[in-house]
């Protein structure tokens, strides 16, 4: 059976939604771990860093989370190889944490963006995305005030070429640089996106397509 | 020492909130004003006495968490 980690920090919200979508895409086991602890669960196959406002946003959006005891174990386990995944709030702890490149500035609108997004899948061979299996839109929903993707124009070339540059919107939210929705670290194992999959897993929540993101990445394992 | 950090967003990073605020003060009549931009002040009390070591330690903090360099730039006063 395939095992997943949903870490909570102090202010996630979209924990216990993370855990229902990974359980009920692709039943594996899902562990909670707080961001005090010292240790990973054995044998993960993904970890997920949930959506919501760890430490209340203070000083900046992931700042805080970031520096989590359990951070330095979710930075070793991608390391050694384990797939990582961070939805919305996750997103800017990974950049926060160095394990993506760029930052996520507040809304171009100021505005909080709350909706259905189309998206388009730019690199359908992740191993997050292989699942796609060449459809080339797919609809998620996004909740956020800070999800405007910023990088150095050298950087947004590094990660076009690269391939780094996972989905795209369509019709771009929040001002996001080349309408970036989510990347990928080098390795292909690190995965940031401000769209939610968790709340896309069943047709009844409009769109089912996250859940092929959850079984591709536990596919994969 | 008392240690005093400004961050700021990097030139060329759109700052939204500095945009707003441009925005209300020509709503109140301050037409003048253009480039508004806004950071934050992050004051504390530092144990030592070498203020070149205080300087350099308050920097470290700011790559390591203060300021996110990605987008931000920093000052230092360390008195």
């Amino acid at each position: 059976m395939t095992k997943a980690a949903v870490i909570v920090f102090p202010g996630s919200n979209c924990d216990r939604d993370c855990k229902t979508a990974i359980e009920r895409s692709t039943g594996a086991k899902v562990d909670m771990v707080w961001h005090q602890e010292t240790a990973l669960p054995e044998g993960l196959d993904l970890v997920v860093l949930p959506g919501g406002f760890s430490y209340g946003d203070y000083l900046r959006c992931g700042a805080m989370a970031a520096q989590s005891p359990v951070m330095r174990e979710v930075a070793a386990a991608a390391e050694r190889g384990t797939a990582v995944v961070g939805i919305c709030n996750g997103f800017q702890i990974l950049c926060e944490a160095g394990m993506l490149p760029g930052a996520l500035l507040r809304n171009a609108a100021l505005k909080y963006v709350c909706r259905a997004v189309g998206l388009d899948v730019v690199n359908g061979q992740t191993r997050f995305t292989a699942g796609y299996a060449g459809q080339r839109e797919v609809t998620m929903t996004v909740g956020n005030g800070e999800g405007n993707f910023f990088a150095d124009e050298t950087t947004l070339d590094r990660l076009e070429g690269e391939g780094q540059v996972v989905f795209r919107y369509r019709d771009n939210p929040n001002g996001s640089a080349r309408d970036i929705a989510g990347v990928i670290n080098i390795k292909g194992n690190v995965l940031g996106l401000m769209p939610h999959p968790d709340r896309a897993f069943e047709p009844e929540l409009g769109s089912a397509d996250g859940a092929t993101l959850f079984q591709s990445a536990l596919a994969s394992a | 020492m008392k240690a005093k950090v400004e961050v700021f967003l990097k030139p060329g990073v759109l700052d939204v909130q500095g945009k707003a605020i441009e925005g209300a003060l020509h709503g109140l009549g301050f037409a003048d004003v253009s480039d508004v931009r806004v950071g934050k002040t992050i004051e504390f009390d530092l144990k030592g006495a070498d203020p070149a070591a205080a300087e350099a330690e308050v920097k470290a903090m700011c790559d390591r968490l203060l300021a996110n360099t990605v987008i931000e730039g920093y000052r230092v006063e360390v008195a």
